[in-house]
């Protein structure tokens, strides 16, 4: 249990910095490094406070907390994914309204070059 | 082309994607037919020289700078056509399956009926000679299931050989299905309560290349559109009405 524990708080440790450096090489735009970070932060929070971890397994009816643990993490990242789905595809939407505008947007100056 | 503001204007679009073996020939059959209407091939960022054998043909060619698939390419179409005024738009495949001289049936049935859509129907002359047996499957599919969202029957709701008048055209420039078009779409026209009829077409073999659609895709197709239309019927229309 306190192996899974250190492992948790290590890895979500680990993910913070990762996240920040990318965010500092420009390589993540911070409005998305939000949901790792947050993410990191909610299972660094949970492996170094047993009490809290407890308490979560309590709530979820959970009697092992590491498997409450397990599964928080699941659906914190669950979240982040789903999080990730939403802003895919709203990216996916003006990426095919931009192809669409620019493409008509050269049909008209076309249009107008060959009506000179 | 110029804008146009007649109330007979009709476009003929051809969405194209690496049609290079048919295309011109399909241009060619479309102005013989109707030498006064529009004609516009969509290019979805063909690899071969689909845009320039078009050209060549005498159509207009909206070229798209990335691949969008037929939905994305479609649209383009729809959006540039309601940009310039036009009242009628009658899609064709860009691989010569459709037969042009279909058009001026499809075009007198939207103009006398109150339909905003009409559908250039395979079957019902009773043609099932180029449609595989998984997409045949799926189009008995979509038939049980569209009766009961559509309210009546349709026999080829897979057909991409369509007419629509402006209001329907309106409708498709704001918001039209990105993959497998034809079955959504249907969806789409019914819960803004537009109508639509089928008329009786020749449905050819290819004039060249293949198609896109394997027994795998077949698979992917059904599911695809079979989520696509339940999310269709629970669309929430709140954010697209306020933007």
């Amino acid at each position: 249990m306190d192996r899974l524990l250190t492992v948790t708080m290590v890895l979500s440790l680990a993910l913070i910095v990762v996240v920040l450096i990318a965010v500092r090489r420009a390589h993540i735009r911070v409005e998305y490094s939000v949901s790792w970070l947050g993410a990191a932060v909610i299972l660094l929070v949970l492996s170094s406070e047993r009490w809290l971890l407890d308490g979560l397994a309590g709530v979820l009816g959970i009697g092992d907390p590491p498997l409450a643990l397990l599964f928080a993490t699941f659906g914190v990242f669950l979240l982040v994914f789903y999080r990730f789905s939403l802003i895919l595809s709203h990216l996916k939407d003006a990426n095919i309204a931009l192809t669409q505008r620019l493409a008509i947007l050269e049909y008209h100056v076309r249009s107008q070059q060959s009506a000179k | 082309m110029k804008p146009v503001a007649g109330p007979h204007s009709l476009l003929v679009i051809i969405p194209a994607f690496n049609e290079e073996g048919a295309v011109g020939f399909v241009v060619g059959e479309v102005r013989q037919v109707l030498p006064q209407a529009g004609v516009l091939v969509i290019d979805d960022c063909s690899a071969d020289s689909t845009a320039d054998l078009a050209r060549l043909a005498g159509a207009e060619v909206l070229s798209l700078p990335y691949h969008l698939g037929l939905g994305g390419c479609v649209q383009a179409g729809y959006k540039l056509a309601f940009e310039l005024g036009y009242q009628y738009v009658i899609r064709i495949d860009g691989d010569g399956q459709h037969d042009p001289r279909d058009i001026p049936k499809i075009l007198a049935v939207l103009q006398e009926s109150r339909c905003q859509m009409v559908i250039g129907s395979r079957f019902l002359e009773g043609d099932h000679n180029h449609t595989s047996f998984l997409r045949g499957l799926g189009i008995r599919l979509f038939r049980l299931l569209l009766r009961p969202i559509l309210g009546r029957p349709v026999r080829d709701p897979t057909s991409g050989f369509v007419g629509v008048n402006r209001q329907a055209l309106a409708v498709f420039s704001r918001s039209f299905p990105l993959e497998y078009p034809e079955i959504e779409a249907l969806v789409v026209l019914q819960r803004k309560a537009f109508r639509f009829q089928e008329v009786p077409c020749r449905m050819r073999p290819r004039r060249a290349g293949r198609s896109t659609i394997t027994a795998m895709r077949s698979i992917y197709f059904i599911l695809h559109v079979l989520l696509g239309v339940f999310v269709n019927i629970l669309k929430y229309e709140g954010r697209r009405r306020k933007s």
